[in-house]
């Protein structure tokens, strides 16, 4: 099948920094198999260049709508004991969090 | 080897930037109905939406985008037709959705200026962008030395603050103020804020963190024509410090290049109590965020005819208010720039509107208010004395309720205490001293007490009465009017003239 729009092919190395922007510890067996994967996931999408001809603008959004707002109400919050229940860790009613930099500087 | 100031003039010409963050004073949050109180109970103020729990969706804040229209026209910026929010990615815990929803390449507003004025001179600063974001959580490092990142064993967050509406105003570049740099940079800030004020849409504290500057320095060769690499200064967060940011980072950086270093590009940290710049995160490592647009959230296109209506609804902007001030003041163009520079035009003009006479609100807010600013590190609008308590104070001086060292007292006081000029001048018993007796009698006290500047005075020696008056004035409590008091004493000593 003739494709007008080469698919960016997706190298070991974009993987590997995205794994590390993304916090992940990624073996060197995964980043073989996620470049694979990832590859016929961008292809896939890029298929989509295929039927998107002049007169279809790119889209964001599902929904053909703008402006779509609230209006500047408060409204109750969660109870706090909800919300860090789900924290790892809580110190003084706080989301206790590792260490965030190393001691580079 | 140390650099003047001068010497980085001679070499190398400064251009700066200021990237100013601006929260809001919306009720609610950018994207949910969370409060955004300030001063409230730790991660009380969160929701689904602003924790990014899964499958909370967003809505924006109608207000918020009003108020950054506002914010847009007063800047002289065209408002876009169309534009769309953005994910911002990054891994930091100051926001539990691990983005930050933002706007990148198709900002609100753009291509905007605002003028400045510094010792009479227009400069005018060219703005690039006023976008929409939300503001993160607030961390607190705890463990280390300075209670700062580096260093720090673990932190503690608190996410009311992350979602709050927070507005980025981007300057372009600003060359050619040579060595007022630093003074411009400062006079953009003051100006932005007594914008942002005057349209009533941020309470622009910046000690409370509600008005935040980036300031970005660099240093080009004198006659180069090229930029230098520049540096982004964070945690600047004075009018005064923005000044000193610009200045130090001026220094710093003409010593580097001096010393045929290079400048590296890398954001840095401004120290209120050193008053330099120090190494933060490093810039490179930083700038992958893989902006893409939000796809929970639909685009913002204004309507013309609501754009116009916003603009029509603007109030008076601080630059035509001090035109419109100076021309019904009638001070001098001179006056203007001294008051400018000291901050206290509004409040001059605030001062004649309660009742007091130009002259004596501008000696008032020129002399002993811009003095306790000053002594206090604050600027002269957030020292704590009102207009009406500077007009009230004039009135008492001028129907002779109090002298001026009086009046003087009841500022500390009212700095003191926070009451108003009435109440401290009752709650002190402030009034001046001019029942003639009783200072007769102070005077006959005093001469006693110390005979011999008595006798020099008799003996022709006019200038040692000031040992008495000051007797007089410290039985009297400070509360005699000097002038008559050293009257009465020549009189008694028949030493005067």
């Amino acid at each position: 099948m003739p494709d007008p729009i080469v698919p960016p092919r997706i190298s070991r190395a974009e993987v590997a920094h995205l794994a590390h922007l993304a916090r992940l510890a990624v073996t060197d067996d995964e980043l073989d198999l996620f470049a694979r994967q990832l590859d016929i996931i961008l292809t896939s999408v890029a298929r989509v260049a295929d039927v998107a001809a002049a007169d279809i603008p790119p889209t964001s959004h599902a929904v053909a709508m703008t402006n779509v707002f609230r209006p500047d109400r408060t409204r109750p919050s969660l109870p706090r004991e909800a919300v860090l229940a789900g924290a790892p860790a809580v110190e003084d009613d706080k989301f206790r969090v590792p260490r965030i930099l190393s001691d580079e500087a | 080897m140390t650099l003047t100031y001068e010497d980085v003039l001679g070499r190398y010409e400064p251009v700066f930037g200021l990237e100013t963050h601006v929260e809001l004073g919306t009720e609610s949050k950018m994207f949910c109905g969370c409060s955004t109180r300030f001063g409230a109970e730790p991660n009380t103020q969160t929701c689904p939406v602003c924790l990014g729990l899964p499958g909370a969706m967003p809505a924006v804040n109608a207000r918020a985008v009003e108020d950054t229209i506002k914010i847009g026209l007063a800047l002289n910026c065209s408002i876009a037709p169309w534009c769309r929010f953005a994910r911002k990615n990054y891994f930091y815990p100051d926001m539990p959705k691990n983005f930050q929803t933002s706007q990148y390449d198709e900002p609100l507003c753009v291509d905007g200026y605002l003028d400045v004025d510094v010792d009479g001179q227009n400069y005018r600063v060219g703005i690039e962008r006023v976008h929409m974001e939300e503001d993160t959580g607030k961390n607190t490092h705890v463990g280390g030395a300075t209670g700062r990142i580096h260093g720090a064993e673990y932190s503690l967050v608190d996410y009311n603050r992350a979602g709050i509406p927070l507005i980025e105003i981007v300057t372009r570049p600003v060359p050619g103020t040579g060595a007022r740099a630093p003074e411009v940079a400062r006079a953009y800030v003051t100006a932005l804020r007594d914008i942002l004020r005057t349209l009533g849409v941020s309470d622009v504290r910046m000690e409370q963190g509600s008005l935040r500057c980036d300031v970005n320095t660099s240093l080009s060769p004198v006659g180069s024509g090229a930029w230098g690499t520049r540096t982004e200064t964070k945690n600047v967060n004075s009018l005064r410090s923005v000044e000193r940011a610009v200045r130090s980072e001026m220094l710093r950086q003409a010593e580097l290049l001096d010393a045929g270093e290079r400048v590296r590009q890398e954001t840095r940290h401004f120290s209120e109590v050193s008053g330099d710049t120090r190494p933060g995160r490093s810039k490179e490592e930083a700038t992958d965020y893989r902006y893409f647009p939000e796809p929970d959230l639909v685009p913002v296109a204004p309507d013309p005819a609501w754009v116009e209506q916003i603009r029509a609804a603007l109030p008076e902007l601080p630059a035509a208010r001090r035109a419109r001030l100076r021309e019904s003041l009638g001070v001098s163009a001179e006056d203007m720039v001294q008051m400018s520079n000291a901050g206290v035009v509004d409040l001059v003009g605030e001062t004649v509107e309660a009742g007091a006479p130009v002259d004596e609100a501008r000696n008032w807010w020129l002399g002993y208010l811009t003095q306790k600013a000053n002594e206090r590190e604050v600027d002269a609008a957030d020292l704590g004395v009102a207009p009406g308590d500077v007009a009230r104070l004039v009135a008492l001086v001028a129907d002779g309720t109090l002298s001026v060292a009086l009046a003087r007292q009841a500022v500390d006081a009212v700095l003191e205490t926070g009451h108003d000029v009435d109440a401290v001048v009752a709650e002190r018993g402030l009034r001046k001293v001019s029942d003639t007796s009783a200072l007769e009698r102070a005077a006959d006290e005093a001469i006693a007490a110390d005979p011999d500047a008595a006798d020099k005075v008799r003996g022709g020696k006019a200038a040692a009465v000031g040992a008495l008056v000051g007797a007089v004035m410290k039985a009297t409590r400070g509360q005699a009017d000097a002038a008559a008091v050293k009257q009465i004493l020549l009189d008694k000593l028949g030493g005067g003239v």
